[in-house]
């Protein structure tokens, strides 16, 4: 009967410190914008921390769909516990974080987290896994079997097996999702004398309509609305900075599917552009239209603003922007606001962007037929 | 949030605070650049005229930010992975390098920099209880001393423009209860003061629409409650921290990359080469303008009666305090990104090849009296504290002894 108790007591104790758990995790997810949330997540926050590392999957479930504050959140809180837990000699649940990074239903974030943590403490054991993170949701946790790809390649290469050696390029290219791996690719291909398709592989939209120029004097474009903002009929002329402009078919070469209005119009000064392209999507899906822009922009998708920025010249690179994007089904508008501002130095030419559609893991998602 | 007896009770605050642990917090290196921002350390705290390696140990990521000295431990930011998003604060045991904690948390804003600079560019700030980890993806996180999460922002996940694709790297500073923080960009700009026990906003006011990468200096020539001036294309405003409210303004133009300077009395702007500034109550008044003191890239420095300051050409500029004259000129090595510091009649300053200078500033016309060959790249500002010199580059940090 004694031994019925005290296991009814353990059991309690274990559930209410699990409600507790939960209870407190909940708080750092309800941070949000400046500051929100943070006195009683300060509180929550150490409450976590005292958790057993034995509870480490249930603090990494706390961040599944959690936004990105309460995300730093958890870290911090995993951090605490991990230190406490080494520091005493004790150890992590190691399988149970196996099985957290085997289960792609659970958010890349705790997953990534969970796989440093591994790599951290017990390489070997990372080193396990990492083959089977090659299709991985997160490409993040992709970079890892990519890398050890690109290593066997070379070593492939080193024995003269160009063959073997192209093959497993191949093999890494088509999961690799980070510009510096693919760009250490593409040329490890090309030395191999493989076509490398990137408009492909990125998604980049290549064929659009462009219209400009409009005025951009004193960056008063910017917030002016064109006609462009108002309707899209490609057959009309409309009045421009320097007389009638109208719509010109535009398709890019550049195999980053740079967009360059200065191709077209010249190179312009304190000036706006407009693109347009169409979009097909097979189903209604989340996605992400990411731009690379120097250049101050605006984009709407369906006619509804996503996202506008007034910065010109201070640098353009690859998925520069992400912007979360809900496509509908068939056809979906894109419109880009391009400006171009009056200074003169010879590093504020371009008057261009990039763009392409893709998931959130940067896979992208091709236009249908 | 500009209420006027939050803003009386942080005022208060900041006098028990600064009462209760000035003799401690006084020989710490506390901020960018130092007690008050002036870059000039007791001179007790300093190593003197010769330096060598304490200690180093490595670094697991970049950073153009300082390490700062609070007690026996120093605090340091990096940031790594192939989109620099993973954000490390690191406290080290100032004694013998020793890691006591890492966090390692994950950038919510833009992480998109100038290849030369990178997302751990501010240097964290601390009021002798908490650490404030500012990072160029406006991802600031409060942590006390041993480590534990007190609150966090995402100023980018806030307000949603405020980035620079070349990278940001304005420096926190806090006073008393006020955390003050600047996120200069061409776009969605501001300044603001933070609650530092909750992290919420005190205030916060628009700011010219121009990237800055300058930091905050105090001003309070009697010792009294302190000001901040914060420093863009449009000059100096000087502040009180708890309400954002604008005590005076200094609209003649100012640099945007070295900051200014404070010392004797005076606030010595980098505006038309160096303005020496007076603010008196409501009013500024300009005291001197040399147009021939022209910063690189590195701030000036107020030392004893004299103004020092680094030319893009790597020249040491020494002039007078009080009406701007030079007195001499010294080459160093360069080329010098990072901010000179002092202590005693002793200029620390590193190049950014890693050759650690000592400058013996009483010697006839300055004298370069030791060189210490770090082999690494150097763009940060050295701190000062414990009679040793804490400096960074992106895998190393060092412990320089005298």
């Amino acid at each position: 009967m004694k031994l019925i108790t005290h296991l009814s007591f353990l059991t309690l104790c274990a559930t209410t410190a699990t409600a507790d758990l939960t209870s407190s995790i909940e708080k750092l997810r309800s941070v949000g914008r400046e500051g929100s949330g943070n006195t009683d997540a300060s509180e929550a926050w150490q409450e976590v921390v005292k958790t057993e590392a034995s509870n480490l999957p249930a603090v990494f479930e706390g961040m599944n769909g959690a936004n990105p504050l309460a995300e730093n959140w958890i870290r911090a809180a995993v951090d605490t516990i991990v230190d406490r837990t080494l520091a005493t000699q004790k150890e992590l649940p190691i399988s149970e974080l196996k099985a957290f990074i085997a289960d792609t239903k659970h958010s890349a974030a705790p997953r990534v987290l969970a796989f440093d943590l591994i790599r951290k403490v017990s390489p070997e054991e990372a080193e396990k896994i990492t083959p089977s993170l090659l299709e991985d949701p997160s490409s993040d946790l992709r970079r890892y079997p990519i890398v050890k790809l690109i290593e066997d390649g070379e070593k492939l290469l080193g024995k003269k097996d160009t063959q073997a050696a192209g093959a497993t390029f191949e093999k890494a290219l088509i999961s690799a999702r980070d510009e510096d791996q693919i760009k250490k690719l593409t040329k490890s291909l090309r030395d191999l004398g493989k076509k490398v398709n990137l408009v492909k592989h990125f998604g980049f939209l290549t064929e659009w309509h462009l219209i400009a120029p409009f005025t951009n004097v004193e960056r008063k474009g910017f917030n002016e609305v064109f006609p462009a903002e108002k309707e899209i009929n490609l057959a009309t002329t409309y009045p421009g900075k320097t007389g009638q402009v109208k719509w010109v078919e535009y398709k890019s070469t550049d195999e980053y599917g740079m967009i360059d209005f200065n191709k077209p119009f010249g190179m312009e000064k304190q000036v706006t552009g407009y693109a347009y392209t169409e979009f097909n999507s097979t189903e209604e899906r989340e996605a992400e239209i990411r731009l690379g822009c120097k250049n101050g922009w605006k984009i709407w998708l369906n006619g509804k603003l996503i996202f506008a920025r007034d910065e010109y010249h201070r640098g353009m690179k690859l998925d520069q922007y992400k912007l979360p994007a809900k496509l509908q089904k068939g056809k979906n508008a894109i419109l880009v606001k391009c400006c171009q501002n009056e200074q003169t130095e010879e590093w504020t030419v371009e008057w261009q962007f990039q763009l392409r559609v893709c998931d959130s893991t940067g896979t992208a998602i091709s236009s249908a037929p | 949030m500009n209420h006027p007896l939050i803003a009386k009770f942080l005022r208060l605050s900041a006098c028990a605070l600064f009462s209760f642990d000035s003799a401690a917090l006084a020989n710490d290196w506390l901020q960018f650049r130092g007690p008050d921002s002036g870059a000039v350390a007791n001179e007790s705290s300093g190593p003197g005229s010769k330096v060598q390696i304490g200690w180093k140990t490595d670094l697991p990521g970049r950073g153009l930010s300082s390490p700062i000295v609070v007690g026996d431990k120093v605090f340091i930011t990096c940031s790594s992975g192939p989109e620099q998003q993973s954000l490390h604060v690191f406290c080290f045991d100032a004694s013998n390098g020793k890691p006591i904690w890492e966090r390692v948390m994950r950038a919510t804003g833009r992480t998109m920099s100038h290849n030369k600079t990178c997302v751990a560019a501010p240097t964290p700030c601390s009021d002798g209880k908490r650490v404030f980890a500012l990072f160029s993806s406006n991802d600031l996180f409060a942590f006390d001393l041993d480590g534990n999460l007190l609150w966090l922002r995402g100023l980018t996940y806030d307000y949603s423009n405020a980035s620079n694709s070349l990278g940001m790297s304005q420096s926190p500073t806090v006073i008393g209860g006020a955390l003050v923080i600047q996120s200069e960009n061409d776009s969605e700009s501001f300044a603001a003061g933070i609650d530092v026990k909750t992290g919420v906003n005190l205030w916060k006011i628009d700011r010219p629409k121009a990237a800055n990468w300058t930091s905050a200096v105090h001003w309070n020539p009697d010792g009294g409650q302190a000001l901040v001036a914060l420093q863009s294309s449009k000059g100096l405003l000087g502040l009180d921290p708890f309400s954002g409210k604008q005590v005076w303004d200094y609209a003649d133009g100012a640099s945007t990359i070295p900051s200014s300077a404070v010392g004797s009395g005076a606030l010595f702007a980098v505006s038309h080469g160096i303005t020496a500034l007076k603010p008196d109550g409501n009013s500024i008044s300009q005291l001197w303008r040399n147009e021939e003191l022209n910063p690189g890239t590195a701030s000036p420095l107020a030392l004893g009666n004299a103004l020092y300051v680094v030319n893009k050409a790597g020249v040491l500029i020494k002039a007078k305090l009080s009406n701007g004259d030079e007195e001499w000129k010294l080459r160093l090595k360069g080329p010098i990104s990072g901010s000179p510091v002092a202590a005693g009649q002793y200029i620390y300053i590193a190049s950014e090849r890693g050759d650690f200078q000592v400058i013996d500033t009483s010697a006839k016309e300055g004298a370069v009296v030791q060189t210490l060959v770090l082999k690494e790249t150097i763009l940060c500002t050295p701190a000062i504290a414990k009679g040793a010199i804490f400096i960074r580059s992106d895998g190393t940090l060092w412990r320089l002894n005298g």
